[in-house]
């Protein structure tokens, strides 16, 4: 028996110790909460293709930068694109890849109305100033022709903890209101002039389900799946959108010159016909120039993955594709990649 | 048994002859001292890191507000303009309002069981008083949110919002969610605090206090009057330990207050406490000055209860003139 079993294990520890130098099938990363559904999704299909094993740790845009400014992890996520400021802060030069859209929706809670709710971006934007305090009030009525609404209060609910959802939300009262701008600006947390704050997706949604008159902005994937209703929203062209990833894709494509300037640029009140104006992409952070080629060649070659094939996960998870517009910056961005100086995918793809 | 006899005494002779080893002897003692010291030493050390690295993490927002980081109103990341004031008052408000509800409570509670209960129920109701502290304070939260804030949206602020709403602090909107439903959480989780504690000190009182009221014709409410005199000093401690959990509850307030940074005389309005701003902003918080603000806020906080608590140790300690069993207790 015992004889038997001898050269078993040193075929294992032989296979152990030729797996070992292959660290380079492994990669690290950190940060934003809301892509975590569809990276993990993309991590479980690439790893059984490619053997490559990605480990992510969904702590927050926030930390996830703080760690990449750190240098413990290959790449960073986050759903709000870095300031200049905080570009100048990092040690090295990063970029920005936008992976797949988001929309943030209005879900409410309004008994014994079942009609469709149509906001318009200055209706949506003085309810959150505090101005619009109730569901009878004139200029929501104006807005919704034929459906009463109840003489019910509005409490307006918000994310009490800072998130991408409250950057794109803040964006794009930002974009459609100059008072919103000034009193209380765009960020992943800002100071509400009016609401209440719930703690994340499943806070505001709480909060939304317990209180008969509130409205609150959640991600599009989390107010499908927990079948809250959803208001249409106008937008810039002047058409009530409802909030799919279709529209969100559209959003992206009506900006996409911009896009192709600068990655970063806020895709929140598109011009485009069907465009949800609220509207977000999320990001993977990596540095332009990595010291560890074979660590650069790796993750490169797993974001080209994730901008093409990676893709067609996006819409059972309630995510945006990329539209091929901007699947070509990326592209761009990737061949820009170097290890040491040495350009990384010119390469693998000669 | 009898073969193991000898040889037990023969290790006994053995192990004898080293213990008369004066040195050896001291120096296995020495160890175990070291060891205690070390265990000691190491829990002061983690707290001074933790100031340490707090202050130092604080230091941008020390530097850039000063003292008037305390007074400052506004809040606001976008413009990296930060105050404290608004958390500041609202962990005090929503602390105060729990120990207003906690402490009758806690104290009846307190003298039923020491006074009047018959012994086994007694035991039985402070377990199950004591159960309560173990609770996490999550589920509090999510007690708060499913039963308490329809209940109080209901029928309590409705009622409040008609008789009293002429009071500032009666007006608004009943949403069931704010500073009202966040004190009355935390009310419901200081009370086995001021409970135990505050039986611990009656029954630390001498029976002879008890017998010679009754002696001189007093009527058991009144008995009772004198002991709660004697006892007060312990349940003013009893009171402030109560106040230093409330002060640094999170969870439980974060999802039921609101988490408004606006300020307001209203109970029913949204609010927001030091404890609770740091849970929602910390982990998304990118720029170096919010990040030192919010350490700051943890800083202001961490001073806060660390007095809080010295008081209470002085209290206990002074009413039950440093007997350590009663001191102990907490």
């Amino acid at each position: 028996m015992n004889s038997r079993i001898r050269p078993a294990l040193a075929a294992l520890a032989l296979a152990v110790a030729v797996a070992a130098p292959a660290r380079a099938q492994q990669l690290t990363g950190a940060g934003a909460t809301f892509p975590y559904p569809i990276y993990s999704k993309w991590f479980d299909v690439y790893h059984e293709k490619t053997g490559v094993a990605i480990n992510y740790q969904s702590i927050g845009s926030g930390a996830g930068i703080q760690q990449v400014k750190a240098g413990t992890v290959d790449f960073g996520a986050s759903d709000a694109a870095i300031s200049d400021v905080a570009l100048k802060d990092m040690p090295r030069r990063v970029v920005h890849i936008p992976t797949v859209g988001g929309a943030v929706v209005l879900a409410y809670n309004l008994p014994g109305f079942n009609g469709r709710l149509q906001l318009t971006p200055d209706v949506l934007a003085a309810i959150y100033l505090g101005s619009i305090t109730t569901w009878n009030d004139k200029r929501l009525a104006a807005v919704n022709p034929g459906v009463p609404l109840p003489a019910a209060p509005i409490l307006a609910v918000h994310r009490s903890d800072g998130s991408g959802t409250t950057n794109i939300f803040t964006l794009y009262l930002s974009a459609v209101s100059s008072k919103w701008k000034d009193l209380a600006g765009a960020g992943t947390a800002v100071s509400w002039p009016s609401g209440v704050g719930g703690k994340g997706n499943d806070g505001v949604a709480g909060v939304i389900k317990q209180t008969p008159g509130a409205i609150g902005y959640v991600e599009l994937a989390y107010a499908k799946q927990n079948q809250l209703p959803m208001a249409f929203v106008q937008n810039k062209a002047g058409k009530y959108v409802e909030p799919s990833a279709a529209s969100v894709t559209a959003a992206m494509t009506g900006v996409a010159a911009q896009l192709a300037k600068d990655v970063r640029t806020p895709i929140v009140n598109s011009p485009a016909a069907d465009a949800w104006p609220i509207s977000g992409l999320t990001f993977l952070i990596v540095y332009q120039d990595t010291k560890d080629a074979a660590r650069g060649l790796t993750l490169a070659r797993f974001l080209d993955w994730a901008i093409h094939d990676g893709q067609q996960y996006a819409d059972a998870l309630d995510y945006a594709r990329l539209p091929e517009a901007i699947v070509k910056v990326n592209e761009g961005t990737l061949k820009m990649l170097t290890a040491g100086g040495k350009k990384l995918m010119a390469a693998s793809n000669p | 048994m009898s073969a193991g006899a000898p040889t037990s005494e023969a290790a006994f002779v053995v192990r004898r002859e080293p213990t008369r080893d004066a040195p050896r002897r001291l120096s296995a003692d020495d160890a175990f001292a070291a060891a205690l010291r070390i265990a000691s030493l190491a829990v002061l050390a983690a707290v001074v890191l933790l100031v340490v690295e707090t202050l130092r993490g604080a230091g941008p927002a020390l530097h850039t507000y000063g003292w008037a980081f305390l007074a400052g109103r506004e809040w606001d990341p976008v413009a990296e303009r930060f105050g404290a004031l608004p958390y500041v008052v609202g962990t005090l408000v929503t602390s105060a309002l729990a120990l207003l509800l906690a402490v009758p409570f806690g104290i009846g509670a307190a003298v039923f069981l020491s006074e009047i209960a018959p012994p086994r129920l007694g035991a039985t109701i402070s377990f199950m008083i004591e159960l309560l502290a173990s609770i996490p304070s999550i589920v509090y939260g999510l007690w708060g949110v499913f039963v308490l804030a329809p209940f109080l949206r209901t029928s309590v602020e409705p009622w409040l919002i008609q008789h009293l709403g002429f009071l500032p602090l009666f007006s608004g909107f009943p949403f069931g969610i704010g500073i009202l439903p966040a004190g009355l959480v935390l009310a419901i989780m200081v009370v086995p605090t001021v409970t135990s504690v505050t039986r611990e000190i009656l029954r630390a009182l001498p029976d002879s206090l008890r017998g010679a009221a009754l002696a001189l014709g007093a009527t058991r409410a009144e008995a009772i009057g004198v002991t709660l005199d004697a006892a007060r000093p312990g349940i003013l401690g009893a009171v402030i330990l109560a106040l230093g959990r409330a002060l640094g509850e999170t969870m439980a307030v974060t999802m039921l207050i609101g988490n408004s940074n606006r300020m307001s005389w209203s109970l029913l309005a949204p609010g927001s406490t030091m404890a609770s701003v740091i849970a929602n902003e910390f982990t998304e918080a990118v720029s170096k000055l919010h990040l030192a603000a919010l350490c700051e806020v943890a800083l202001v906080l961490f001073v806060v209860t660390l007095i809080v608590n010295a008081v209470a140790r002085l209290i206990v300690l002074a009413a039950t003139g440093g007997r350590r069993d009663v001191a102990g207790a907490a």
